[in-house]
């Protein structure tokens, strides 16, 4: 006989309000049902009444831990309308802050991954090394979680001492390849845990659509940042970790070598960082009638932002946003298909999920 | 039976245990909620708990601007946290609504729902700002399990008005 179990939507788990409805026989879940929707503020509809300021400012409340990537795809998209180009050293500065937002959202994950493994010590320690992350963005841009870093035509703050970031970044990179890296690699707690858990296949994840770190952990490689560089990622050499498993150990284990190729990424824009502007000096942005979209590798994959506006407008005429997590939720479903019922929290929040990006 | 009483208070004031509630929030205050909980803050040191469930739980923290979705849904859970309880609102969303002002999904502020004892404003405040809000809240705990009939609320609902 099969039995309904209702999870949420305000979770023991997670952070956020959603509700996962199981389908069980027995301890086996056949089928689930999401139901999202609680964070809904009408956020699209809200752009369209706020101006050009106002909507950076906006945007960058999407979502609290990837807050910088939507403001940086939103500018982008604002450039195109002004037809502005940032000066090289903003570029590098996007760079820079976007990858520490990266490294900070991999670690808050691999936080709230070990809690659901049951592994508590681990998760105190992701978030004590999390907090060396903030304080190198607090020394950049002044604030922990909106940076408020990017606007039209460049950055509002200057990176004006990289040789001390890069000597925080150094101990950062210590701290990781120490603990984080070798427990969520070698550590049989975590492999008994994680191993053939929630497994989604290379050819359910191209037909369901997955993005970023879960496409990679499936086989897919793909990269916003190689596919379609933006901002100075055409300057930096990295590598895309991809494994094939499509387990939830294989997401734990891209997501780790993701915490190091950020910070090789880090270490190459802090050493190259131009001289010069940060921002381009307008009087009037000069916004033009049209559709300009933009897109990014936000922590959780694609983000892409679609910004119509009309000549002499102040407010844009429609901002649209598809966010990361919308694209992988579906794979929830087949993922949970056959797992055991303890191992769906931890199922669920391999796909790292910001509901807050999904509902908008 | 006095000295059972300030027994009481002092218990209540030195292990409040926490529900934390996103009402719709952006995420921002959830993580610097968490991040309060974590060796570099401790708020264990208060006696701080977090609860899975309301019915554990001595301090609401709620967080977001209440969304339409949310608002039945907080209600519940304020009805099922038992008394003596006190009400945090974290950040500036549960206070005013915050960037999200004159959005139509929206039924915030968080006042109009449930009565809230402590705001802590900030977008999102910082984990400091956060500790020091609860230490407040064990406070008021403390003074109402005194009066267990003073489980009624500091400020009304009806008192928070936000101008639009």
């Amino acid at each position: 006989m099969s039995y309904r179990i209702p999870m949420g939507p305000f979770h023991p788990g997670l952070e956020e309000p959603y509700k996962l409805e199981m389908i069980c026989t027995g301890e086996t879940v056949t089928d689930a049902k999401l139901h999202i929707g609680f964070n809904f503020r009408g956020i699209e509809h809200l752009a369209e009444t706020r101006n050009y300021i106002q909507v950076i400012a906006l945007m960058e409340r999407v979502c609290g831990i990837c807050s910088n990537i939507h403001t940086l795809t939103l500018c982008q998209a604002m450039e195109r309308l002004t037809n502005l180009t940032p000066p090289p050293r903003a570029q590098y500065i996007r760079v820079i802050v976007a990858e520490l937002e990266r490294l900070h959202s991999h670690v808050l994950w691999a936080g709230i991954a070990a809690k659901l493994m049951g592994f508590k010590t681990m998760f105190m320690t992701c978030f004590e090394i999390r907090e060396k992350v903030m304080d190198v963005l607090q020394a950049i841009s002044g604030n922990r979680v909106n940076y408020a870093m990017n606007r039209i035509g460049g950055v509002n703050r200057d990176i004006e001492d990289p040789a001390s970031i890069l000597k925080m970044l150094e101990a950062l990179e210590r701290e990781m390849l120490r603990t984080i890296i070798p427990i969520f690699t070698t550590s049989t707690t975590a492999r008994s845990r994680c191993a053939g858990v929630g497994v989604l296949t290379a050819a359910k994840a191209a037909s369901v659509g997955v993005v970023g770190p879960m496409a990679r952990a499936s086989g897919l490689s793909q990269d916003l940042r190689r596919a379609a560089p933006y901002a100075a990622y055409e300057e930096m050499e990295f590598d895309v970790p991809v494994q094939t498993e499509g387990d939830v150990r294989a997401r734990l284990l891209v997501r780790a070598l993701e915490i190091m190729e950020s910070c090789k990424i880090l270490r190459q824009a802090l050493g190259k960082l131009p001289p010069g502007e940060i921002f381009v000096p307008v009087e009037k942005y000069a916004f033009i009638t049209g559709t300009a979209t933009s897109r990014a590798e936000a922590p959780r994959g694609e983000v892409m932002y679609s910004v119509s506006w009309r000549e002499g407008s102040r407010n844009p005429a429609r901002v649209h946003v598809r966010t990361p997590t919308y694209a992988n939720m579906p794979a929830v479903r087949w993922m949970v298909q056959g797992a055991r019922l303890a191992d769906t929290p931890l199922i669920q929040a391999s796909i790292d999920p910001c509901y807050s990006c999904t509902d908008r | 039976m006095k000295l059972w009483k300030r027994l009481m208070c002092t218990c209540r004031r030195r292990s409040p245990w926490l529900f934390h509630m996103n009402s719709g929030s952006c995420n921002g205050c959830d993580i610097e909620f968490v991040a309060a909980l974590t060796p570099r803050y401790d708020a264990e040191q208060l006696g701080v708990l977090l609860q899975g469930s309301p019915r554990h739980a001595d301090i609401l923290c709620v967080t977001g601007p209440v969304t339409r979705k949310a608002a039945d849904a907080i209600k519940t859970v304020y009805a099922q946290a038992p008394g003596p309880k006190a009400v945090v609102a974290i950040g500036s969303c549960p206070a005013t609504t915050n960037v999200f002002i004159e959005s139509r999904t929206l039924e915030g502020p968080l006042g109009r729902h449930i009565p809230v004892d402590v705001f802590v404003p900030g977008c999102p405040p910082r984990p400091d700002a956060i500790l020091q809000g609860v230490a407040k809240a064990a406070a008021i705990l403390a003074e109402r399990a005194d009066h267990p009939p003073a489980a009624a609320p500091v400020i009304k609902p009806d008192a928070v008005e936000v101008q639009r």
